[in-house]
């Protein structure tokens, strides 16, 4: 009984043996089925979302993003769009400042100094202003420099001497960035009661400021000119500002596209900073006689404010009276 | 001469992440730094494929073309390399690379950007082959001793391949032959703008 019970357990098992191969064999031969026809696919999902996303095991949930053919856009404006833009942009406003030095000249003052002079900007004003100018220049030099360093700069002095540089560059770059931004928000504080648009700028506009042939247009204490820079600062200095954090802190406030995209909107508003910035110096300095005192010492000629801010030097006459802006009696009145 | 490339069978990935861990060790690459990573698209759904992915050492590379002090160099084995000396930690080639390859080790305040660090192919960089300063900067340097990228040799299903471009070609294009399948080369198109066709 033993043996049968053995017997009957090997025919039972080589039965159940065939039965397996038989169907595996089966299903092997059955297998025409294509696994990556219901995989997800490369091209597809580039051409839906133009990127490539998963999940990672890892810590960092950043490097999720497999692929993103858009840096390529990003290097083409890098390269190309951002130097053009800049390179005319600054290389335009120093030729326009050039021809228009070379055809106009110094704007002087058409009646000579008084000799008496009024306060125009106060120590506080003066400071907030140098403090970010200063600061402009060194960001908008070591802004230059990573854009336009490599081709210009870097074969004359070589690539150790060119990193160094550009290292200390990206430093200043970064932590000057937080007494720009200071600076900024109190100009905008400081500034914003004179540098609201009005009807005078409009006809101080139709007359051209000015700058052509010898009107005077009148104004109060900001022109339309000195509206436009001041608003160029807040508002580009507002826009340099939130992108340059974005790009100093990154994955703070978005992913990657969002850092290409600040970084387009940071360099072309920055270059174009620079274009009116340069016009502004150009103005304050050898563009117009008596206009740099009014940020140096702090006092402007009287006759200038005559000449280029009549209502608004009427209006301190009118809050401190005569004998406070001119120590001799005023006769002119 | 070879041109170095890297192939991940996306058929055959199975997400192990020894190709991660093989990288991190053979490195000494600091915390918070991935090299390679393994992503997986569309996990726990069906179709979802794992692709392992570090720089792919493109042709014409985007990070040496946008970088501002022009540290990226590449071998003649195809291989793009950079030198941390030169390097000041802008970010630039992060925006630019189209497979987020570069890493900066978190330094300094505000967790500002150090020297950027990426996958070297296992070719080391500027320093001279297998010298303390090299390993130390870059990782070893496995090819110059003669052998090919660790994650490709440690992986457990084949799956990632390294090594000359044409010979990693052609084995994917005989595995397609003979299973029937694959679903391409994933970053071939983008970093060296051919396709294997299957």
């Amino acid at each position: 009984m033993a043996s049968f019970g053995k017997y009957a357990r090997l025919v039972f098992g080589a039965v159940a043996f065939f039965l397996i191969v038989a169907t595996s064999m089966h299903s092997s031969s059955a297998q025409q089925v294509n696994p990556t026809a219901s995989s997800v696919k490369e091209q597809q999902l580039l051409q839906e979302l133009n990127r490539v996303q998963g999940r990672v095991s890892i810590p960092d949930q950043r490097s999720g993003v497999l692929e993103q053919p858009a840096g390529r856009d990003w290097r083409e404006f890098r390269n190309v769009t951002l130097r053009w833009v800049g390179g005319i942009a600054i290389l335009g406003m120093i030729a326009v400042m050039v021809i228009f030095y070379l055809t106009r000249g110094m704007v002087r003052l058409e009646s000579g100094r008084s000799g008496r002079s009024i306060v125009r900007f106060n120590a506080l004003e003066r400071f907030v202003h140098w403090m970010t100018a200063t600061c402009f220049i060194i960001l908008a030099v070591s802004g230059l420099n990573i854009t336009f360093g490599r081709p210009l700069l870097l074969p004359l002095i070589g690539f150790e001497v060119f990193s160094e540089w550009s290292q200390w560059a990206k430093y200043a770059h970064n932590y000057l960035s937080f007494p720009f931004t200071i600076g900024v928000v109190l100009i905008f504080l400081m500034w914003v009661g004179g540098n609201i648009p009005n009807r005078v700028d409009i006809d101080w506009l139709k007359r051209g400021g000015g700058m052509v042939g010898h009107d005077h247009p009148p104004a109060y204490r900001f022109n339309a000119g000195q509206k436009a820079i001041y608003w160029i600062v807040v508002i580009g200095g507002t826009a340099v500002a939130v992108t340059g954090y974005q790009l100093m802190f990154p994955f703070y406030l978005s992913g990657i596209e969002g850092m290409q995209l600040a970084q387009v909107v940071h360099s072309i508003v920055a270059v174009l900073f620079v274009a009116a910035m340069l016009a502004h110096i150009y103005i304050g300095t050898i563009g117009m006689e008596g206009a740099f005192e009014a940020m140096g010492t702090g006092t402007v000629d009287l006759n200038w404010a005559k000449e280029h801010h009549s209502l608004w030097l009427e209006e301190q006459k009118a809050r401190t009276g005569p004998n406070d802006a001119q120590p001799q009696p005023a006769a002119a009145e | 001469m070879a041109r170095m490339k890297f192939l991940c069978d996306a058929d055959r990935c199975i997400e192990c992440n020894a190709c991660v861990t093989a990288c991190k060790n053979e490195h000494e690459v600091p915390w918070g730094i991935n090299r390679r990573r393994v992503v997986t698209i569309n996990d726990g759904k069906p179709g979802e494929r794992s692709i392992s992915m570090a720089c792919m050492h493109c042709t014409d590379a985007p990070c040496a073309a946008v970088c501002p002090v022009n540290c990226f160099y590449t071998t003649a084995d195809g291989v793009v390399l950079h030198s941390k000396d030169l390097c000041i930690g802008c970010g630039y080639c992060f925006y630019a690379c189209p497979f987020g390859a570069p890493q900066y080790p978190k330094v300094g305040n505000f967790g500002s950007r150090g020297k950027m660090d990426k996958c070297t192919f296992c070719a080391g960089g500027p320093e001279a082959d297998g010298s303390k300063e090299e390993y130390e900067k870059y990782g070893a340097n496995r090819l110059a001793e003669g052998k090919l990228p660790l994650c490709a040799e440690m992986c457990s299903t084949k799956s990632l391949l390294a090594g000359d471009g044409e010979i990693i070609a052609q084995i994917y294009k005989e595995r397609v032959t003979k299973r029937g399948y694959g679903s391409g080369a994933w970053g071939w198109k983008t970093a060296y703008r051919e396709a294997i066709e299957s």
